[in-house]
């Protein structure tokens, strides 16, 4: 058995105890904390989250990351919304297409995808380095929604739509349904296919990867372009939970997402993480946050803590890979 | 100077050295002789405070030491040069030199004036002929590791150890660098010195110790001792070297290079109008000084310099585009580079991992990786190379030198390749593996491969080609069939200018 392996396991043990301890330290203090229904409605909570550091993982295993993926969910919530809504309608030509709810999605999907194709490309073709290239498509991205949805929510859509945000499948909530399969997904991707190995070569030896033959290019840009498809995936939840596309919607939910990834034990200079640490890093966020608004903590407070919380996460690893 | 006693270290899964003792003398150059994964840098490393935690005892100018960091030993009087480089590329070479030992006044201001100039002094003395301004990623390997020289002189150090500092340097500078040594020595300063290159031991150290398997097996005088019975306590057994083998005369041509030119702005080296061909089962050895351009050959035969370079690659009679690596070796073409730890290796993943890594393909089972065949495979490949590892689960980094060095070959190995690009193969590997590297060229030459070695070792040269090229400032000044070369005209066209 290799030790590197149990090294790994370490870590995302620590972060599983982190994790009971805080569901202990809740359980005590709170007793509407330790429900099935306070435990589903946290999953729910988390669902988007882990959609988008689903991406920003395979983005930071390759040493990038993607500051835009906020704005980005926004975008694709409002398309996804005003397309339902109102279709595409050219008066001057005469012409209106109308969407079905899958189209609507499938457009939505699109958008993201293309947005982080372009993402993909700066960085790889024209060599802006990726906090660069994203923060500018962060305001980009944020601005065509304005753009879009004129400054203004697009609400109230059928049921069919709504339960992507709000329904329920076998006992649980439709969203968690959906990250379920993006993480499943995305473990077999990281461990089980090429693409996943190259995104670990990448990130660990960027050289070494191009002179074994890996089209680095190629490699980041599907890689950034997953990341905006999965944004899109979490603003159309977004907005049929809500029932409605804000314009400003999403914003900061990158860093939800680099905070738990990095909690998750994922190396931001690349190729040392998993998706696993991921989950796990997403569901302490989550729990810290329920359970500090069941506490009654001052919102404010709650940022103290949460922002506490990355920095004593990222110590502990630094210190376990001192030890190696 | 320095004495040991019974220091045993452990790593998970490894004994990398158990119960070593040994004496190190001043004014005495004392070798560390013995076998990749001997255990002889994890010595070095212990005695420099690298690895703080070990059992046994130390004892340095009579007292028991017991290092907690490198900085404890350099303020004890030890200095290391590491056989991995451990320079910051984006500072410049006095910005390394003097890393955490800048000079300043008392309100912290640097004195960039006397760091400069010291700096140079350095550099003078080393025969190194480049600016102290010059950004370390700019420097070739054997500037590099001249840089690392530099640093550890700069300390002043009673005690100085050297992992393999001749590894990437051409043997101009191994005369300056032995110069230096014998200088240090006349100071009554102890040195230890370590190198899988004989010849040299025998030219500069006075004491040698030969380790295997972690153990010492001998210690003594180096003037009694002869080159052959220095293998066979090294190995354990003598080894057989290998006979060369004349390259079939009716071969046909495998590879033609033609009209290799590279352009490169703010460097010095560039190539002009390279041409040459290799046959199936021919060994062309490529020597040069060192800015010959013998490594941006490989690299632009190879894609590494899409942009800068024209000319035209034939393999097989077929002309090909080279815009990437992965075009290269598409067709058939792989390349070893020449520094294993910046463009051979991803460090930090496992050895089978590093292998597979260029033929994922193999390992696949319906679309998905299988563990099961990753393992055979590298397994074959461990087994094959004599690449001594734990397992094959384990992390690359953790390897010694000359063993990872092994991993970058069968990682190749593996594709199968028509034409194989060799730059320094036999960097920091023993003398036994040295010459299984040999007969493996060789076997595979015999397989009908075309080979092409770089190598700034003379020796090596003459051992293994069946035809040397000889560059100078990116011309190729000669082709010497190996009939006819000798050291003597191979040297002389390596320095000749037009
Ligand atoms: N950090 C580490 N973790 C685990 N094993 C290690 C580590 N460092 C070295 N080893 C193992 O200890 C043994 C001795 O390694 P060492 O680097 O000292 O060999 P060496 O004699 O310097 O070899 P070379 O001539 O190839 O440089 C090897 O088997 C190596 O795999
Ligand atoms: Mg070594």
């Amino acid at each position: 058995m290799s030790f590197s392996l149990n090294n790994n396991h370490f870590s995302k043990l620590q972060s599983l105890i982190a994790l009971f301890m805080l569901c202990v330290v809740f359980a005590v203090l709170s007793d509407k904390f330790f429900t099935i229904a306070n435990g589903l409605n946290v999953m729910r909570q988390i669902s988007v989250n882990i959609c988008i550091a689903v991406g920003m993982t395979l983005i930071i295993l390759t040493a990038g990351i993607d500051l835009s993926v906020g704005s980005v969910l926004a975008l694709c919530g409002a398309v996804t919304a005003g397309l339902l809504k109102n279709g595409i309608a050219l008066p001057s030509l005469n012409l209106f297409i109308g969407f079905t709810i899958l189209g609507a999605i499938l457009a939505g999907i699109v958008v993201g995808s293309l947005l982080g194709f372009f993402n993909g490309l700066v960085i790889t073709k024209f060599k802006v380095p990726p906090f660069v290239a994203t923060l500018a498509m962060l305001t980009i991205a944020r601005g065509l929604t304005m753009l879009y949805s004129n400054g203004f929510p697009i609400s109230s859509f059928n049921s069919a739509f709504t339960f992507i945000g709000g329904g329920w499948l076998l006992g649980l909530p439709v969203p968690v349904w959906i990250a379920a399969l993006i993480v499943i997904t995305a473990i077999i991707v990281t461990k089980k296919i090429k693409l996943g190995r190259y995104i670990f070569a990448i990130g660990g030896n960027e050289n070494a990867a191009r002179l074994s033959g890996i089209n680095i290019n190629r490699v980041k840009i599907m890689v950034y372009t997953i990341a905006g498809a999965l944004a899109a995936v979490g603003g159309i939840i977004v907005t049929a939970r809500l029932d409605s596309a804000q314009p400003n919607a999403g914003t900061s939910y990158e860093l939800d997402a680099i905070a738990a990834v990095v909690i998750g034990g994922t190396s931001l200079s690349g190729g040392r993480g998993s998706i696993w640490g991921t989950v796990l890093g997403a569901l302490i966020i989550g729990v810290l946050n329920n359970g500090l608004v069941l506490l009654d903590v001052s919102p404010f407070w709650q940022q103290v803590v949460k922002g506490g919380v990355i920095l004593l996460a990222v110590i502990i690893d630094k210190m376990n890979s001192k030890n190696e | 100077m320095l004495v040991t006693k019974n220091i045993t270290k452990k790593f998970p899964g490894v004994i990398a050295l158990e119960n070593v003792n040994l004496k190190i003398d001043a004014g005495k150059v004392t070798a560390i002789i013995g076998e990749n994964g001997a255990g002889k840098s994890t010595l070095m490393k212990i005695l420099s405070g690298v690895y703080p935690d070990y059992e046994g005892e130390i004892i340095f100018k009579d007292q028991p030491v017991n290092f907690a960091g490198t900085a404890d030993a350099q303020k004890a009087g030890i200095a290391i040069i590491h056989q991995e480089l451990n320079l910051i590329p984006y500072l410049t070479i006095t910005e390394n030199i003097f890393l955490g030992r800048e000079l300043g006044n008392a309100f912290g201001i640097l004195d960039k004036k006397a760091m400069h100039a010291k700096a140079k002094t350095l550099l003078d003395t080393l025969h190194v002929d480049v600016n102290p301004d010059t950004l370390v990623a700019d420097l070739k390997v054997g500037q590099q590791q001249m840089v690392e020289i530099a640093k550890a002189l700069l300390l002043d150090a009673d005690l100085i150890i050297m992992d393999e500092p001749t590894s990437a340097i051409t043997e101009a500078e191994v005369e300056t660098l032995f110069k230096v040594i014998e200088k240090l020595r006349s100071e009554n300063k102890a040195i230890v010195y370590i190198s899988h290159k004989l010849n040299e031991l025998f030219k500069i150290a006075d004491n040698y110790v030969v380790l295997r398997d972690g153990k010492t097996i001998e210690t003594g005088l180096m003037q009694s001792m002869t080159h052959d019975e220095l293998i066979k306590k090294m190995v354990g057994r003598a080894i057989v070297p290998m006979q060369k083998e004349l390259a079939d005369a009716n071969a046909k041509e495998l590879l033609r290079i033609e009209n290799i030119c590279l352009k490169q702005k703010n460097k010095a080296s560039k190539l002009h109008n390279i041409s040459f061909n290799v046959n199936g089962g021919e060994i062309v050895g490529v020597f040069g000084l060192m800015g010959a351009g013998r490594t941006e050959l490989l690299e632009t035969i190879f894609g590494v310099h899409p942009a800068a370079s024209s000319g035209s690659v034939t393999v097989n009679n077929k002309n090909i585009t080279i815009k990437k690596p992965a075009d290269a070796i598409r067709a058939g073409i792989v390349l070893l580079p020449e520094d294993r730890k910046k463009d051979g290796l991803v460090l930090g993943m496992e050895v089978k991992k590093n292998i597979s890594l260029p033929c994922l393909h193999e390992v696949e089972k319906m679309g998905l990786l299988n563990d099961k065949k990753e393992s055979t495979l590298a397994k074959k490949h461990i087994q094959q190379l004599g690449i001594k590892t734990p397992s094959e689960n384990q992390v690359t980094k953790n390897l010694s030198g000359g063993n990872q060095q092994k991993i970058v070959l069968a990682k190749w190995l593996e594709r199968n390749p028509k034409v194989l690009l060799l730059d320094e193969p036999t960097r920091g590997i023993d003398v036994n593996a040295k010459n299984e590297m040999y007969k493996l060229m060789q076997e595979l030459a015999g397989k009908g491969m075309a080979i092409v070695m770089v190598s700034s070792e003379l020796t090596e040269i003459l051992t293994v080609s069946n035809r040397i090229i000889v560059m100078a400032e990116g011309k190729i000044t000669a082709i010497i069939p190996a009939g006819e070369a000798t050291e003597d005209n191979v040297l002389k066209a390596a320095i000749s200018i037009n």
